[in-house]
């Protein structure tokens, strides 16, 4: 058994409460939202943090997801197996139940959170990959208040976002629009493992044409999202050539390393795959209206 | 008495005795074992690969609040016990004295109050270390500018361990000088790891009154630990009681002592304490024995009509920083010469050249019978580039050239004699279960839409059940397993066997075969295993040997006890016990079949008053020593179907077919969980499992995060069936299960997906075949994994 070093161990019952102890804390406090990327970390003591403010009781309070205004809104405690169970989600932004099914293992979903999995911004993350891809914007809450930022602001990194001290991401807001539709496609090594490249793509179709196109890459040192090839197809008529387009820019800029999930040279080609399969996916969705 | 399909008296398919207890969470493992005052220890490994230990500094360590001791190399060499023998008569560091070897090598153990203690304590250990240059690939082991790994050994200053061959060179060479086609492949059967569930520990318990050791441990092997221990530690053997309670895999992982283990006796005699040691994940999958890690260079010789006449192999095996690997000492590379196959040959070789690396040692493990994996999977990786390059069906060209049933027993070239086999058979049956000529027209059908289907075939012949003890020993000891049978005065059975369950479901085998023999039911058979004190001296459990050896030892004693039981009916009845017939359970009097009496009325007469003939003893009980004449033979035929993603690369497994014949077969229920677990290695193998280093020695393999094994997911329903062709020197016929699918699936799967990627010209694909790997080999840039 891998144990982890000594810590303290913290419950916070609502939001204001879990605010509180992390400003009091401090830097050495973390939250245990899920805890299955923490934990086994902790284990191999890749981190050491000091306490541990564990708000699974917010559960309750922040584990939906539902329409409002326009959006998609997903509490930041709702968990892989919740959104991998929408209806909602799987009528109006199918990328969730793509991925879903192809993060880690139904143990793991069940604890997993949004929220965690976002702010723990590993670099192969799929959920980050998602958010982007569909141009999702965070909700921040300080003791002062809340912020909304978009993904390009929130992640700024692996392992790094806009979330400051004394701050928790409270939600996710997706917005929605007729044509819209969504996919992410990837490829592990195992069910369950981490990507060895994915992409995930969205278009918003107005009058045969793509009026917004939202391409986000994982685990391959891509941007949060893949800007030029989303610029790419903005007002083109879906196509294959538009698609190996985007899917050429999205390879051009993103840098993956060789590791013993694949050789840089592979990523990239499974990169451009994966990138034209989601978007053919997305676009075939988005003038079915499926999402 | 009936016996009906659940619960037959004898052979059937029973469900596993031992079910009930691991179901319910009730199974007692070794970290299970709670001793009042027990100590926890933990072991500090080393970040470097190769390093020179320059100094140690404990101190910190020493004073944590929780530490009761910190044992480094100095203490132990101060004991004579710094360095072990290993099972390959070469020696092994327990904690690193002067330099360290391998990434994860033992330093330093700490004792402390509980483990979260005693993982903390390690970080305040101050080690020193001067780094050294590092080999990790076998190919450059030898170099002459490849720094010497066992500079500790006298006079030592290469990387080599040992050269063995078998077979004839000059015959083999003759008959590739006058065949027609002649084809040759380097392949990697790749550093994989058994990873068992649970991982190895031990509990120490050494009594300084008595002067005893009682050691709970995960040992596949309980008996031959104690005359090990007894020997390393230089303990009076009768003094020392191993018990290996439920082990969770062992797989061969368990086979060896490990540093820990002889850490914890020597931390129990230092503190006076129980002390309790269990690696974790990481230390298991980075320090225990590792599988594999052969660069064979193979070449095979044929007619250009398809007969198939010499297969010849060079092998490089790394065996890591020491020798520890376990196999028959006249063996030093297992049973790798059975590379000959289930195939009619004119001539064969092998040189195998066993090399030192900084890398972690074993190499026998994962359910390979001692190499025959390598073995298997080379000889039919090069039958399948032979059908290749003869533009031939790899099923016809595999029944044309398979030993034929009237040549058993038959001698192989390489010097094994194979028992019995009847091998056209179980192809043909694989190849209809599949619908081989269905499938290959769908494969040409999707080729022409530019799909990617393969179709590989596998057929292996493994030699199980080591050994006879005139040819096979393990550091001296013959590989002969005893059985105790003891019969209570109402009937009920005890018996006690040397071998070691991991998972196999001995309690239950066992008791079938002894249940089949007497004719009483299994449920009255009490299985003892594990525990030094309470059954008799045998060599363990690994190479599919159980059923083959300490199987037919239950077997031999049940019967010694049914003839006991005749001399006793005989007094009963009074009537000569030459007039005596048995049927299941029962001595009756020829001719008169209402005159006779169950084996629960003998054993009670036995133990009770009844006047026996002279010079025969009271009682049942009966033991045996079952040394086997030769080994067995157990083969079968695999079909892969794969679908390989031309985009990706990534290869699915969508079918496979395999047909076993282990001979006689006791339990059907236990015999498919064995294939099913074997075939789920050879996915696991085959697509994605690889101990991976850096050039720095650093193992990437070190989590079951980068570490894969496969999930219900990566397989298909298996679609198993079988032949029975029993072992005729075999007191039930029966050979041995264990270890057959794991041997026999990688190469099926791998020919597989060299089928598929045959539009792109495509010869061999080293495993583990990766979506990335697979892609390269695509473009003609497959390279071996490092």
């Amino acid at each position: 058994m891998q144990v982890p070093p000594q810590f303290e161990y913290e419950r916070a019952t609502s939001i204001e409460q879990a605010l509180e102890l992390l400003a009091r804390l401090g830097p050495e406090a973390r939250l245990l939202a899920g805890g299955h990327s923490l934990l086994p970390m902790m284990k191999l003591r890749l981190a050491a943090p000091e306490h541990l403010i564990d708000i699974d009781p917010l559960a309750d309070e922040l584990g939906y997801v539902r329409e409002q205004d326009g959006e998609l809104r997903i509490g930041a405690m709702t968990r892989h197996r919740e959104l991998l169970d929408s209806e909602l989600l799987r009528r109006r932004a199918a990328i969730f139940a793509d991925a879903e099914r192809v993060i880690a293992d139904p143990v793991v979903r069940n604890r997993g959170t949004i929220g965690g999995a976002l702010c723990q911004a590993d670099p192969a993350e799929d959920l980050s990959a998602v958010c982007a891809a569909v141009g999702a914007r965070v909700v921040i809450r300080g003791r002062d208040g809340e912020r909304v930022v978009v993904m390009p602001e929130f992640h700024r990194g692996p392992y790094e976002t806009a979330v400051g001290e004394a701050e928790m991401v409270t939600e996710v807001r997706i917005p929605l629009s007729p044509g819209f539709g969504s996919a992410y496609e990837k490829v592990e090594r195992r069910v369950g493992d981490w990507a060895v490249a994915a992409a995930g793509a969205s278009v918003r179709m107005d009058d045969g044409e793509i009026a917004r196109a939202g391409i986000a890459l994982a685990a391959v040192g891509a941007g949060v999202t893949s800007a030029e090839a989303e610029a790419a197809l903005a007002g083109r008529r879906p196509s294959e050539e538009a698609f190996a387009e985007a899917a050429r820019l999205a390879v051009e800029h993103c840098s993956p390393v060789d590791d013993q999930r694949g050789s840089a040279e592979y990523k990239r080609h499974v990169a451009g795959e994966l990138t034209r399969r989601a978007l053919r996916r997305a676009t075939a969705r988005a003038l079915r209206e499926e999402g | 008495m009936s016996t009906t399909e659940e619960r037959p008296i004898g052979f059937g398919r029973l469900k596993r005795k031992e079910d009930a207890r691991f179901i319910r969470g009730q199974g007692r493992y070794v970290d299970d074992v709670q001793l009042p005052g027990m100590l926890h220890g933990a072991v500090l490994r080393s970040p470097y690969a190769h390093a020179r230990i320059v100094s140690i500094d404990v101190s910190a360590a020493q004073q944590h609040p929780k530490v009761h001791a910190v044992l480094t190399g100095r203490d132990l060499d101060g004991l004579g016990l710094a360095w072990m023998p290993t099972l390959s008569m070469d020696t092994q560091a327990v904690l690193a004295t002067d330099k360290v070897r391998f990434q994860g090598q033992e330093v330093a153990f700490v004792i402390a109050d509980d483990r979260y203690a005693a993982r903390d304590a390690l970080e305040l250990i101050d080690v020193d270390y001067e780094p050294l240059p590092v080999v990790v690939n076998a190919r450059r082991a030898l170099d002459a500018d490849a720094p010497v790994i066992r500079d500790d050994l006298e006079g030592k200053a290469d990387n080599r361990i040992f050269d063995w061959e078998a077979g004839d060179r000059a015959a083999t060479d003759a008959v590739f000088a006058r065949a027609d086609v002649v084809v040759s492949e380097e392949m990697l059967y790749p550093r994989v790891h058994p990873a068992p569930m649970e991982t190895c520990g031990a509990v120490a318990d050494y009594d300084a009154v008595e002067g005893s050791l009682t050691l709970w441990s995960t040992t596949q092997a309980p008996h031959a630990h104690r005359t090990l221990f007894a020997l390393v530690a230089r303990l009076p053997e009768q003094k020392i009681r191993v018990i290996a309670p439920d082990i969770g895999g062992g797989f061969g992982n368990k086979v060896g002592i490990y540093p820990g283990y002889v850490c914890a006796v020597v931390g129990s005699i230092v503190t006076g304490r129980p002390v309790k040691w269990m690696e974790d994940r990481s230390e298991n999958l980075m320090a225990t024995s590792f599988a594999r890690d052969y660069v064979m260079r193979g070449s095979i010789a044929a007619t250009r009509d398809g007969r198939i006449l010499a297969v010849r192999v060079d092998v490089i095996a790394d065996h890591g920083a020491f020798n520890a690997t376990a196999q028959p000492t006249k063996y030093p590379a297992g049973f790798f010469h059975v590379f000959t196959g289930s195939y009619e040959l004119e001539a064969a070789h092998c040189a195998v050249t066993g090399v030192y690396t900084n890398k972690a040692p074993g190499g026998v493990a994962y359910a390979c019978s001692f190499r025959v994996t390598e073995a298997v999977y080379l000889v039919e990786r090069m039958v399948d580039l032979l059908a290749r390059e003869l533009d031939a069906d790899p099923a016809q060209l595999r029944l044309a050239n398979l030993i034929r049933p009237d040549r058993f027993p038959y001698e192989a070239k390489t010097g094994w004699v194979y028992d019995s086999g009847d091998y056209e058979t179980a192809l043909r049956k694989a190849l209809e279960m599949a619908g081989y000529e269905q499938l290959r027209a769908e494969q040409a059908e999707r080729r022409e839409r530019g799909e990617l289907m393969g179709i590989g075939l596998g057929f292996f012949t493994e030699a199980v059940g080591a050994g006879p003890r005139k040819h096979m020993d393990i550091l001296g000891l013959g590989m002969a397993d005893a059985a105790e049978l003891r019969v209570h005065p109402t009937g009920k059975a005890q018996l006690g066997i040397s071998v070691q369950t991991q998972g196999q479901g001995h309690e239950t085998t066992f008791a079938q075969i002894v249940a089949q023999e007497l004719g009483i039911p299994p449920e009255d058979v009490e299985v003892v295993h594990g525990d030094t004190d309470r059954t008799p001296f045998g060599l363990g459990t690994y190479g599919s040997r159980s059923t083959p050896v300490s199987g037919a030892a239950a077997a031999v004693v049940a019967r010694k006890v049914r003839d006991k039981a005749r001399v006793v009916a005989s007094a009963m009845l009074e009537v000569s016990a030459d007039d005596l017939e048995w049927e299941r359970g029962r001595w009756f009097v020829r001719g008169d079949p209402d005159q006779g009496a169950t084996i629960q009325e003998i054993a009670m007469a036995a133990h009770g008053t009844v006047e026996l003939p002279k010079g025969v003893e009271a009682g049942l009980d009966s033991e045996t020593v079952y040394d086997p004449p030769n080994l067995t033979f157990p083969f079968g035929a695999y079909l892969c179907v794969v679908d390989v993603d031309p985009g990706t690369g990534k290869v699915t497994v969508r079918r496979f077919v395999a047909v076993d014949d282990c001979g006689t077969r006791i339990n059907p229920i236990i015999i498919e969980g064995q294939v099913h677990g074997g075939l789920a290695d050879g996915v696991g193998m085959a697509l994605m499992e690889l101990i991976a280093f850096d050039e720095d020695g650093n193992c990437l393999g070190g989590s079951l995060m980068d570490y894969l094994i496969p999930t219900a997911l990566e397989v298909p329903d298996w679609e198993t069936g079988f032949t029975v062709t029993p072992s005729p020197h075999h007191p039930i016929g029966a050979k041995g299960i264990g270890e057959s699918a794991t041997v026999g699936s990688p190469p099926a799967i791998v020919n597989a997906v060299v089928d598929a990627l045959r539009p792109y010209g495509v010869r061999h694909v080293d495993m583990p075949c990766t979506p990335s790997r697979v892609w390269e080999a695509m473009q003609g840039r497959g390279a071996p994994p490092q």
